[in-house]
């Protein structure tokens, strides 16, 4: 272990998160953020006032004891600072590295007001990667104890909460996984470099232990439909957690052209089947000199950086509006930039050109100035007369979003849609309209974040284990959480 | 589940597989295709299913070995196992009563004609196939088709089998003729199926395609499927495979199957050290896998 002094609480500097050399990373999928020593995390821990209110826990979706497991860094007693966050978050190693933690906890520290908050996220991220190494994920499987059977429809972060909590109540759950391997936006999405495959794979594995029956290749509402679960699979509740996966596109000219993808087949392809290991694996991606990302969110981010380390010479970001509206993280634009990301902001793009020969060559872009604040309370973009420029790339990837996908919803007729295609559902139960049914996540919500799919996903596991109990007296009482 | 149960050669390059399959053998309707993947690293590709049972609980799945992954699909012998499976996907075709329908196979193409032949067969419909092939070795499934179907007109490019030329040539005097077709149906090669629309479009015959764009998951979450069907963009995986012949733009869904061909291309021509690999583990996996039906 590094001597290092432990910090005063209340220092002004927080302690600096290691990281890969950008020169180097540009060349390899391994994660940027190194992680903390146990020395790091334990200085760092101790700059945290122990406030008698702590407003960090208000910021949290799910309520993690903030204040109890960074004093247990502080002491060193690690195994307690894990167990404190599993009581109320079931995937700590993926919250601590994705979660917009400036936005939440560490947005409402009170050592922030002055000085810079306490570092929330790095050091939960820490205490799960400790949890990693120390406590290897146990193999057995629980027999369930007396509970229902719940079909879990979706593995990503709002199926998997709901599918450990049930099971920790003691219902069987077993999960249902349209594609080959679990994790939903943590697995084919959420590219290596930010978010290891093999940590989200060891938090599947860990609620797989907990008892949770795993069925992948298994397309709910196609192979079988949701009412049949109930009526003739024989489980008392199902929960759809289904993300919001269907791709926007804009609806440019030469949109179809080959080179053009969604963020998402991008990202599918590198991450889910391994393009970058083309032709190791099987999957390729077409490789490509000049890059244009449209959009301004993470998604934008992470195929930029991307596509940066897939051997990209120049990327760039067009973004219609200034820097303040991009909804992406600021660390994650800071990291693109240091990889060389270049930012076209202020730019629309009007029409993709091709070669010729059906391949993308051009896109041309319209620069854009800011109006009047629009209904979202951001100022408008609107374009500037005849400023249209040509940016010449062999690749586009339309980042601008995803809606809901009909696959399951459009096979569930009585399930209640909104005007976008979402189910409704009640928000703090997660209820459809169909009794037995619920649904949380980004279906619900619309793309949201990781947190906010977890937040939905316990509450609604709570909903449901208190409608079996009424449903079913004498089962599962304790309502207690084991781990 | 996902065994292969038995498999044979229908013509070169063509082979038919029996896998088993329950859960969605019991669901699948006639046009419906699944998403395979044979190994950890390997592609996910979509193939018909070309018939089924769902009281035996089987697939069948014809292939044509085009790549890796279709050549890889057919060394699989009896007892092994595919590693996924997912589907049924895609929209079943819609099955009424129309009259005449003309079901129009290209290659390949006879093997998703089969079961909508069968279906449109048992509603009532007067069902006319026109098969076509390269030559008498390539031509596959005459006999079931012609168990299903009130006509059976074959042909072959030079003539081997059935009349000499395209399957156009043999559809054109019978659009034009008194028993003239309520509907169209054509799956093949993206350029017959465009050149049947074609002819089928001054006389405002419906016609029905089923197209085969480049799929990754197949459930409508990438969107690398996209054709444009009239002036809107559609994904074929969970808006097809079929669609209206007369609204597709074929010239954009040939440019897009090609997207891939020199990445296709390397992938066959390497013999890199995986695909050496592959075939010890192939022997491997006969040890291992073959564990009864
Ligand atoms: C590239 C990218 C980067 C992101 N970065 C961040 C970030 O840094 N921080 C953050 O907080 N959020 C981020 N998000 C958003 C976050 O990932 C999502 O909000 C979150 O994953 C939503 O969780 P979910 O459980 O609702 O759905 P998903 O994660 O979308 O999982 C849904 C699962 O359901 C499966 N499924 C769908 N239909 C069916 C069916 N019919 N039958 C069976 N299974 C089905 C899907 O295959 C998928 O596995 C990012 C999203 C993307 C795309
Ligand atoms: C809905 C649907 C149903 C299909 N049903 C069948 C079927 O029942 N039997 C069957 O043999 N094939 C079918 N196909 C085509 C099959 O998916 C492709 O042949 C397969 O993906 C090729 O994979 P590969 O790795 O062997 O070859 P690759 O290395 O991927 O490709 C090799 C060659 O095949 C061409 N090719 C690739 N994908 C397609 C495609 N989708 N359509 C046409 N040509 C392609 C490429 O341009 C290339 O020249 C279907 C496709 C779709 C979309
Ligand atoms: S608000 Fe900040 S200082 Fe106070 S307990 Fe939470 S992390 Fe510690
Ligand atoms: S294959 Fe991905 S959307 Fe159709």
């Amino acid at each position: 272990m590094e001597p290092v002094a432990k910090a005063r609480p209340g220092s002004v500097a927080r302690v600096p998160m290691p990281m890969q050399e950008p020169a180097e990373r540009i060349h390899n999928f391994q994660e940027v953020p190194t992680g903390y020593t146990p020395a790091l995390a334990q200085r760092e821990a101790s700059r945290c006032l122990e406030c008698k209110d702590p407003l960090c826990v208000r910021g949290c979706p799910v309520g993690v004891d903030i204040r109890g497991f960074v004093t247990a860094i502080r002491d060193g007693d690690f195994a307690r600072a894990i167990h404190t966050i599993r009581q109320d978050n079931a995937l700590p190693a993926v919250c601590g590295r994705v979660c917009p933690q400036e936005t939440q906890c560490e947005q409402l520290c009170v050592l922030g007001k002055k000085h810079e908050p306490v570092a929330i996220g790095r050091l939960e991220r820490f205490a799960a990667d400790w949890e990693r190494e120390q406590l290897p994920a146990p193999s057995v499987r629980p027999e369930p104890r007396g509970g229902r059977r719940i079909a879990v429809v979706g593995s990503g972060p709002a199926g998997l909460t709901v599918a450990g909590d049930l099971a920790r109540l003691g219902h069987s759950v077993t999960l249902f996984e349209a594609l080959h391997k679990a994790g939903g936006v943590l697995m084919y999405g959420i590219p290596e470099f930010r978010l290891p495959k093999a940590i989200v794979q060891e938090e599947v594995d860990r609620i797989c232990a907990l008892g949770v029956k795993l069925v992948t290749n298994a397309v709910i509402g196609r192979m079988i439909t949701v009412s049949e679960l109930l009526e003739e699979e024989g489980f008392d509740g199902v929960f759809l957690g289904v993300g919001a996966g269907l791709p926007w596109f804009l609806d440019i000219p030469g949109e179809n052209l080959n080179g053009v993808y969604s963020a998402n087949e991008y990202l599918t392809r590198v991450n889910l089947m391994s393009a970058w290991d083309f032709p190791n694996s099987d999957t390729p991606v077409r490789p490509a000199r000049r890059v244009a990302v449209f959009g301004g969110g993470n998604v934008a981010m992470d195929a930029a950086r991307t596509a940066v380390r897939l051997g990209a010479e120049e990327v760039h970001i067009i973004y219609r509006r200034s820097r303040e509206e991009m909804p992406a993280r600021q660390e994650e634009i800071e990291h693109a930039l240091e990889e060389g990301v270049r930012l076209q902001l202020l730019y629309s793009p009007l029409r993709i050109g091709d070669d010729g020969a059906g391949n993308v060559r051009s896109v041309l872009c319209q620069r854009m100035e800011l109006g009047e604040p629009d209904s979202s309370g951001r100022r408008r973009p609107l374009p500037v007369p005849n400023s249209e420029f040509e940016l010449e790339t062999d690749a586009v990837i339309v980042a601008i979003g995803n809606g809901a996908n009909p696959l399951l919803t459009g096979a569930t007729p009585q399930l209640e849609l909104n005007r976008k295609g979402n189910i409704v559902a009640e928000s703090g139960s997660g209820r459809t309209s169909i009794p037995g049914v619920y649904a949380g996540g980004d279906i619900v919500l619309g793309a949201a974040t990781v947190i906010l799919a977890m937040g939905a996903g316990r509450r609604a596991a709570a909903a449901i284990h208190h409608d079996l109990q009424v449903r079913f007296p004498g089962i599962g009482t304790t309502g207690e959480f084991h781990h | 589940m996902n065994t292969i149960l038995r498999t044979s050669t229908l013509a070169p390059g063509i082979h038919d597989l029996h896998v088993q399959s329950p859960r969605i053998a019991r669901k699948c309707r006639p046009g419906q295709f699944l998403m395979l993947r044979l190994y950890e690293g390997g592609e996910r590709i979509p193939l018909t299913i070309a018939d089924s049972d769902p009281v035996e609980g089987w697939l069948r799945l014809i292939v044509q070995t085009v790549g890796r992954t279709t050549r890889e699909l057919v060394l699989l012998k009896p007892g092994e196992k595919i590693l996924d499976l997912a589907g049924p996907l895609g929209h079943p075709t819609e099955i009424a009563f129309r009259g005449t329908v003309v079901c129009v196979a290209g290659g390949i193409g006879a093997a998703p004609i089969l079961p909508i032949a069968r279906a449109l067969k048992a509603v009532g419909n007067r069902v006319i196939v026109i098969l076509g092939a390269r030559n008498a070795a390539q031509m596959i499934l005459q006999k079931e088709l012609e168990l299903c179907s009130d006509r059976l007109l074959l042909c072959s490019d030079d003539g081997s089998a059935g009349l000499p030329g395209q399957v156009t040539a043999v559809l054109e005097p019978m659009l034009r003729s008194d028993s003239r077709p309520d509907q169209v149906l054509a799956i093949g090669p993206v350029a017959m199926m465009a050149a049947v629309s074609e002819m089928t479009r001054a006389l405002a015959i419906p016609t029905i395609v089923s197209l085969n764009a480049t799929m990754v998951d197949g459930t409508g979450m990438c969107g690398g499927c996209r054709v444009s069907i009239g002036s809107t963009t559609r994904f074929v995986c969970v808006d097809g495979p079929e669609f209206d012949g007369h609204l597709v733009d074929f010239h954009e869904l040939q440019n897009r199957q090609h997207a891939y061909s020199r990445q296709e291309q390397q992938a066959m021509e390497q013999p890199h050290r995986c695909r050496l690999e592959r075939t010890e583990s192939a022997l491997l996996r006969d040890e291992h896998r073959r564990t009864p039906a």
